[in-house]
């Protein structure tokens, strides 16, 4: 960065260092903390919208029998709760903390393309609007409600669905655009915003875990998008590329779906999977073990997750070579895992360790995802994922995985990094109840899910043979206990950002704290490192 | 066959003794179905494998997890080292191992079991018998092209016990009218078609499962080594009905089963001879109340009241609005008018039925509903739901229509 670049940012910094008031702050905004906010609160909000849907399904399925939803709306429910989930929640909150912490880490002014920016916030709510609208619609006696396809949206299934499957594909357009937009920013932020003296290999390993989740999003949406396109002119222009009466092929869509929905479990894992080493340190007091190593898992991962995209296909009845090479690469893929899961063992081993609200949720987050990944390893089998694909148990695996991963680690990352963004500590108390009773809850949906799977309970049906019904109830009762938790959480965040009764967070804000986010105070002012800090 | 052999020494040799003692315990939990198939053996085999290499993996991570935890907490651990990385060549040695390891369980102890497994799956060769299963939205239809037999197999759990309205039986949404039946001790080939969107075919107690993809025909392969029933479901999302397509094997020993071919041949017989018998009223609205329920009523509804948007009423008189080109097909019938659902023609519903309104999700029943059968279930449909029309269909006005007159 040239230094008359520098100074006139400064000269701009002084101009502006109050926010502008009112609701344009947020309409046109281009700060990055304020769009960073913006992302953490939008996908929050549409975390609870999700777990509503989770909460639908579970009821459903409390028992045998058709009660609450018809067969149409619990396709349509299961559909839009992994949409909302993997598009709305997830990757907003962990773009949120990108757009926060990227440049209050590199020491950086601001995102590199503040304008961008605002631009790929505001088309996430018109997304999130395009997959519930076909049911307010219907509500109102238009249409068949909203896509009722899975979130895989496989054809020919969809090319059979109403209109909801329109709103649908153009959400995933507008999703992909936003994200790639945002994973631009960031690599361009990364690569040009970075104070003197940070080089690349002495990035926070949450850089660097979103320069390859950035890498990722960039290398596989658009193959999803122009899939998504694919649907749509073969729903109204006359092509076939997925309808096999027209001499498409339904397992096309598959390979272009998994393509890109394969190091999307990446996309939405890596991002904390790069905030727990900075947890971890912090309350064992300790340096990161093995930044090196960490940093080039995630390049591995990066690399390894756009090639063994068909192990989600292995019964779609491929040739015997494929499904041996899907199998074999992704086994290679839990070497990088497990040297992540070696360099968080390594950091806290020998560590002096407090168990604080993130440090819970970061253990808990080693536990549950090591569970999902363990499951993973049993999945990748081409063989025995003949029975285990499909059921319930592939589906309390990626919950495993996805609520285990990212979720826990968001949750451990919003405390984490809470006081720092209002200037208050949190509720203590609040957040231990929550991770305790979080962890039960978890346990109790998703373990008897294990075992329905292996007993032969098929996933995305809404009523269930009689031998499956004693644990469902248990699962469904978690699942209550899990929603009713959840509100803990709600609670603590709105009274720690509204409430006055939080004890003042220092700069520092925890004792083994480092990095330059906490040679801030907290909140941290407007405008930062308008001139760029010294890194020793 | 010496890859075999090396194969057979890798699963026995490598991981036999740590596999033999769970086995006997993970059986009284909830576990796969008893294997009935090689193929089920094998993969039972490698999930047993799995469990205890997992179950091992994470005693050991969270055991280590516990024990820093524990030990390294501020209490007892006042002082936090600084190391970062591994030093010297003994540390690294240590460092290294768990990779290793995790190398050898990957490729070694779980590859070769998988690989040996694959293979067998993929091996069709020296089929006894074929059975085309053709998937459709929402029931299976099964043909054995070798006897000339052939027939749908449609769930046989009433509505109301889905509804609550009644008590659920022993194999509630797991029973069908018609199971399939297959010889034990002989290699059947399956060969799996789709006539409309994505479907499985799964049965665990075989340990396979297939998906079938419209525009292709997928091949499995089963040999079954006890009699019994084995029932299975369909495991692709594909519509409304996913959860209400089930399959129920029946396998019996060889013997038995030339019997029972037999017995289906005359069974087809007396079914050809219906199309040209005459019935009363009575008699074709009991039996077309029965057809429609299995057959109609997962789109039309047990009501007859459709589901707004997708599928019409049989309801006349009813307001239903859908996507254009369906509502074309419905007016050019002669089923539509000015917005609400009208009893068309007698011939056009027959050929609705007979061939499916081609653009929309009603498909064709000409292939699984016998001519007596049509005529059973377009008498119910014309005399009941509120419509009185008095028409009264005989099998041997659909039999014309089905020749093409």
């Amino acid at each position: 960065m040239s230094a008359a670049n520098l100074s006139s940012e400064q000269s701009h910094a002084q101009h502006h260092d109050a926010p502008p008031r009112g609701i344009t702050r947020w309409l046109y905004a281009t700060n990055h903390k304020d769009i960073g906010v913006m992302y953490l609160v939008f996908g929050v909000l549409m975390f609870f919208v999700g777990g509503l849907l989770a909460e639908l399904i579970r009821s459903e399925l409390l028992t045998p029998t058709m009660r609450v939803l018809t067969p149409e709306a619990y396709n349509q429910v299961i559909t839009i709760h992994g949409l909302v989930m993997v598009f709305a929640a997830v990757m907003p909150i962990t773009t949120g903390f990108a757009n926060y912490l990227i440049p209050l880490m590199i020491g950086a002014p601001d995102m590199a393309l503040p304008r961008l920016n605002n631009w790929g916030f505001w088309l996430l709510p018109a997304a999130a609007v395009l997959l519930v609208l076909p049911w307010g619609l219907k509500l109102i006696g238009i249409g068949t409600g909203t896509i009722d396809t899975g979130w895989t949206m496989y054809a020919p299934l969809s090319i059979q669905a109403g209109p909801g499957a329109d709103f649908a594909f153009v959400a995933v357009l507008l999703l992909g655009l936003s994200s790639t937009m945002a994973s631009i920013n960031i690599l361009v932020t990364v690569a040009q915003q970075r104070a003197p003296g940070m080089s690349w290999l002495r990035l926070p390993v949450f850089v660097w875990s979103w320069v390859i989740t950035a890498l990722l999003l960039i290398a596989v949406f658009p193959a999803l998008m122009a899939g998504c396109i694919m649907q749509i002119t073969d729903r109204h222009f006359g092509t076939h590329f997925f309808s096999a009466s027209g001499g498409g092929d339904p397992v096309l869509w598959e390979h272009i779906f998994w393509f890109f929905g394969h190091p999307e479990v990446y996309i939405l894992l890596l991002p904390t999977a790069g905030l727990l080493p900075h947890i971890l340190a912090t309350f064992a007091r300790k340096p990161l073990y093995g930044y090196k190593a960490q940093v080039y898992s995630f390049c591995a991962i990066g690399v390894m997750s756009i090639v063994v995209w068909a192990h989600h296909m292995f019964t779609s009845g491929m040739p015997t070579d494929v499904n041996i090479y899907f199998m074999l690469s992704t086994m290679a893929i839990s070497v990088p895992v497990a040297v992540l899961f070696f360099c968080w063992f390594g950091t806290i081993w020998r560590g002096s360790m407090t168990f604080e609200t993130p440090m819970l949720f970061a253990l808990g987050y080693i536990v549950l995802f090591g569970i999902g990944g363990l499951t993973g390893l049993v999945l990748s089998d081409a063989a025995a994922d003949q029975q285990y694909h499909n059921t319930y148990f592939l589906v309390a695996h990626f919950h495993y995985a996805l609520f285990g991963g990212p979720i826990m680690g968001i949750f451990a990352a919003l405390y984490y990094y809470l006081p720092k963004m209002t200037g208050r500590m949190y509720s203590e108390i609040l957040g231990r109840w929550h991770f305790w009773l979080t962890l039960a809850a978890f346990n109790l949906v998703f373990m008897p899910q294990f075992l329905l799977g292996i007993a032969g309970m098929p996933r995305r049906i809404p009523d269930y043979a009689l031998q499956f019904a004693p644990l469902n109830m248990v699962s469904s009762i978690g699942a209550f206990a899990l929603g009713a938790t959840q509100l803990l959480f709600l609670y603590n965040i709105l009274r720690t950002a509204f409430g006055t009764s939080g004890a003042v967070a220092s700069a520092r804000v925890w004792e083994g704290s480092s990095g330059l986010e906490f040679t801030l105070p907290s909140p941290p002012p407007f405008h930062t490192f308008a001139t760029p800090p010294a890194i020793d | 066959m010496s890859g075999e052999k090396v194969l057979r020494l890798g699963l026995s040799g490598v991981i036999g003794a740590a596999f033999l003692p769970v086995r006997a315990q993970a059986r009284a939990f909830y576990n796969f179905q008893t294997p009935v198939t090689p193929i089920a053996r094998d993969v039972l085999f490698i999930h047993d494998l799995f469990l205890v290499i997992i179950a091992i993996l994470f005693a050991a991570g969270i055991g280590l997890l516990l024990y820093t935890v524990y030990a390294h907490s501020r209490r007892r651990h006042r002082t936090a080292a600084t190391f970062t990385q591994p030093v010297g060549r003994k540390q690294w040695l240590w460092a290294s191992t768990p990779f290793v390891a995790l190398l050898i369980i990957d490729y070694v102890v779980l590859g070769i079991p998988a690989l040996h497994s694959i293979w067998a799956l993929a091996d069709t060769r020296g089929a006894e018998m074929t059975v085309q299963v053709t998937a459709h939205q929402w029931h299976w239809q099964y043909q054995y092209p070798a006897y000339g037999i052939g027939f749908s197999s449609d769930l046989s759990t009433p509505a109301r016990q889905i509804d609550d309205r009644a008590p659920k039986d022993k194999h509630f949404l797991l029973e069908v009218n018609h199971p399939l039946v297959l010889p034990t001790h002989e290699k059947v080939l399956l060969v799996l078609a789709s006539s409309d969107v994505i479907h499985a075919f799964w049965v665990p107690a075989f340990g396979v499962k297939q998906d079938v993809v419209p525009g292709y025909l997928r091949q499995t392969w089963v040999e079954i080594d006890k009699p019994g029933v084995y029932r299975g479901q369909c495991a692709e999302l594909c519509g409304v009905g996913h959860a209400f397509m089930p399959i129920v094997v029946q396998a019996v020993p060889p013997a038995q089963f030339q019997h029972w071919v037999a017995a289906e041949r005359a069974r087809e017989a007396a079914v050809q001879a219906t199309a040209s018998a005459t019935y009363s009223e009575a008699q074709l609205i009991l039996r077309g109340r029965q057809i429609f329920q299995s057959n109609c009523a997962a789109c039309h509804q047990s009501n007859g009241l459709g589901l707004p948007g997708a599928f019409p009423p049989i309801a006349a008189g009813h307001p239903f609005a859908a996507s254009a080109p369906m509502l074309a097909a419905l007016r050019a019938r002669g089923f539509y008018r000015h917005g609400l659902i009208v009893e068309g023609p007698v011939p056009n519903h027959i050929r609705i039925v007979l061939h499916g309104i081609p653009g929309t999700p009603m498909p064709s029943f000409a292939a699984q509903l016998s001519a007596a059968d049509i005529a059973a279930v377009i008498t119910y449909e014309r005399n009941d739901f509120g419509n009185h029309t008095g028409d009264v269909i005989e099998p041997a006005t659909v039999a014309a229509l089905k020749d093409g007159h």
